[in-house]
């Protein structure tokens, strides 16, 4: 503690702890998450530059990849439009039972992915509540790259509508009216005078869903079908590797997925940092 | 004078249009949509757990809970549950009180990193470890040398389990430890008490109800992974498989009546765990309010 207040690394404080507090945090976070993620890093790069090349554009790779992405961004753009529908609803209308509704949302949060999964394959399969209606119109759900949509839609759902909601409700009545007296029409205040201000928060929430979905693995494969080139998503093809004990392939896989996620995160990011300079000046 | 007080002055209000809010239509229009929504994609799904798993029977029902393997799928749940939840709690307090409570160089990276795990996918989550402790991995011939088992055993389920819980806590706890700022301990200890009385006796008072509101979602989370622990468990029945894992090899093998009968025990769990997240939310708004970030 002497030693970090000698190097000036901290202010000074009269609160006690700071070296046993900061010690263990990093430490735990050392031992907990980065040394691990570093041996991924690490196992990926072991096969070079070409040898990482060679097994990420690897045709049922770059299908994987692919896969798990496209469906991802399908879902996520799903989630944006009727997060925002929900969190409008949820927000600015009194209806029976919105309480209920509100708690609700959060459920795909507390249910564990793989109940998830199979009570989604259950409803969606050729006989089930919901399948049974449209397979006689020759739509099939279950055992599709659209079922792996159904099921990211249904884990992605909480993330727009919990960054919306919030911005929602601390938003100033006073610009609607304002709006409204210069002779806006409805419309036109929600779409160019709320949807600005929302944007932020719904590409936050947008990018989040994303995030997950792109990993996600418990929810979609009892509903994917899983055939190699059609409806195998890369988490899926990184335990098949694992289990072929070709664990360099394994970790090349997940560091390219490590990637896209935290590119997503970055755009995450900077989004956030563009909201707070727009609402400082 | 606000609009309420000066209103029962003036009458009933002229059916003049409310330019705050969209017509009838569209507002219903929105409401059935939403509800619709909602019904379809969440409440469905959950109720169709419930069914599936009493499709049989109520005997069936409790044959599939009570039967050895079963049985072990729900010890080894609680107890891999009861590991790393604790765990968490003791990191979360540490580093939200490192963050809250002092200025250094590096924080808002540190911040950053708190959250990294909730953004690797479940399946990288266990792979991490098996890259480590495997019998392929860095350490697996040492550990092998040693006759140390982590993977397809206990230690690397709870492992797992920590990195996909890992950030639960410490960001319920981090916002609000900032907004409460130094004040309280400061008073505390130029009162005399010690670091430690003041951490047990003012913090910890002060955070309680987010600190649970964090256990709570930290506890769903941990007894209901599956892609984490999928990777480091070798899915050996009546021995390493956790309650998730227990489905998964019970609907493999078209046995969906036990399957479901075992999902709904983590369905249950979900809407215990909802229930209480709503409750702390309606009563304790303003003492964690700051974590409501999603």
């Amino acid at each position: 503690m002497a030693l970090n207040s000698g190097l000036g690394l901290r202010r000074p404080s009269a609160i006690p702890g700071f070296g046993l507090a900061l010690g263990f945090t990093l430490t735990y976070l050392g031992l907990i998450v980065l040394i691990p993620l570093g041996a991924l890093v690490l196992k990926g790069a072991s096969l070079g530059v070409s040898g990482f090349w060679h097994v990420v554009t690897e045709p049922r790779t770059l299908a994987a990849l692919r896969l798990s992405f496209v469906t991802a961004l399908i879902a996520a753009s799903v989630n944006a439009v009727l997060g925002v529908v929900i969190a409008w609803v949820l927000v600015r209308y009194q209806f029976p039972g919105r309480r209920l509704l509100d708690a609700i949302v959060d459920l795909p949060f507390a249910l564990p992915t793989a109940v998830a999964g199979i009570a989604l394959t259950a409803l969606y399969a050729p006989n089930g509540w919901i399948g049974s209606w449209l397979d006689p119109l020759g739509i099939k759900v279950a055992y599709t790259p659209l079922g792996i949509v159904i099921a990211l839609i249904f884990i992605g759902l909480p993330f727009v509508v919990r960054t919306v909601q919030p911005v929602l409700e601390e938003f100033d009545k006073e610009l609607e009216e304002a709006s409204a007296t210069l002779g806006a029409t409805r419309r036109q205040t929600v779409f160019r005078v709320m949807m600005p201000t929302l944007a932020p928060a719904i590409l936050t929430g947008f990018a989040l869903a994303l995030a997950r979905a792109v990993g996600e693995y418990g929810s979609v494969i009892f509903i994917a079908g899983n055939l190699p080139f059609v409806s195998e998503i890369a988490p899926l093809l990184i335990i098949i590797k694992l289990e072929e004990f070709s664990y360099p392939a394994a970790a090349a896989i997940g560091t390219a997925m490590l990637l896209i996620s935290f590119g997503i995160l970055l755009f995450v990011h900077l989004v956030q940092a563009w909201q707070r300079r727009r609402f400082q000046s | 004078m606000t609009d309420a007080a000066i209103a029962p002055l003036l009458g009933p209000a002229p059916k003049a249009t409310n330019v705050t809010t969209e017509s009838f239509g569209v507002r219903v229009g929105l409401i059935v949509l939403a509800i619709g929504f909602l019904f379809l994609f969440l409440l469905l799904p959950l109720a169709s757990v419930f069914v599936e798993a009493f499709r049989s029977g109520l005997g069936a029902y409790f044959d599939a809970l009570t039967e050895p393997d079963a049985i072990a799928a729900i010890k080894l749940t609680l107890l891999v549950a009861a590991i790393a939840v604790p765990a968490n709690i003791v990191f979360g307090l540490t580093a939200s009180w490192a963050i809250a409570k002092f200025e250094f160089k590096g924080k808002s990276i540190l911040n950053t990193l708190i959250d990294l795990p909730f953004s690797v996918s479940p399946v990288i989550s266990g792979l991490i470890y098996v890259l480590l402790f495997g019998a392929m991995g860095y350490l697996g011939p040492y550990l092998q040398s040693e006759n140390i088992q982590i993977i397809f055993a206990l230690p690397g389920i709870v492992l797992a389990t920590i990195f996909v819980t890992f950030p639960f806590v410490a960001r319920e706890l981090v916002p609000l430890m900032q907004e409460q700022g130094t004040v309280d301990e400061e008073a505390a200890l130029s009162l005399g008490a010690s670091g430690w009385q003041t951490f047990f006796r003012v913090t910890l008072p002060n955070i309680r109800w987010a600190l649970l509101y964090g256990v709570v979602l930290c506890n769903a989370r941990a007894m209901g992974d599956f892609g984490a622990v999928s990777v480091v468990s070798g899915h050996i029945r009546g021995k390493t498989n956790t309650m998730p894992l227990h489905v998964e090899i019970l609907y493999n093998e078209y046995n969906f009546a036990a399957a479901f009968a075992v999902a709904s025990l983590l369905a249950l769990l979900a809407l215990v765990t909802l229930a209480i997240k709503v409750g702390l939310e309606w009563r304790y708004s303003d003492q964690i309010a700051a974590a409501r970030r999603h």
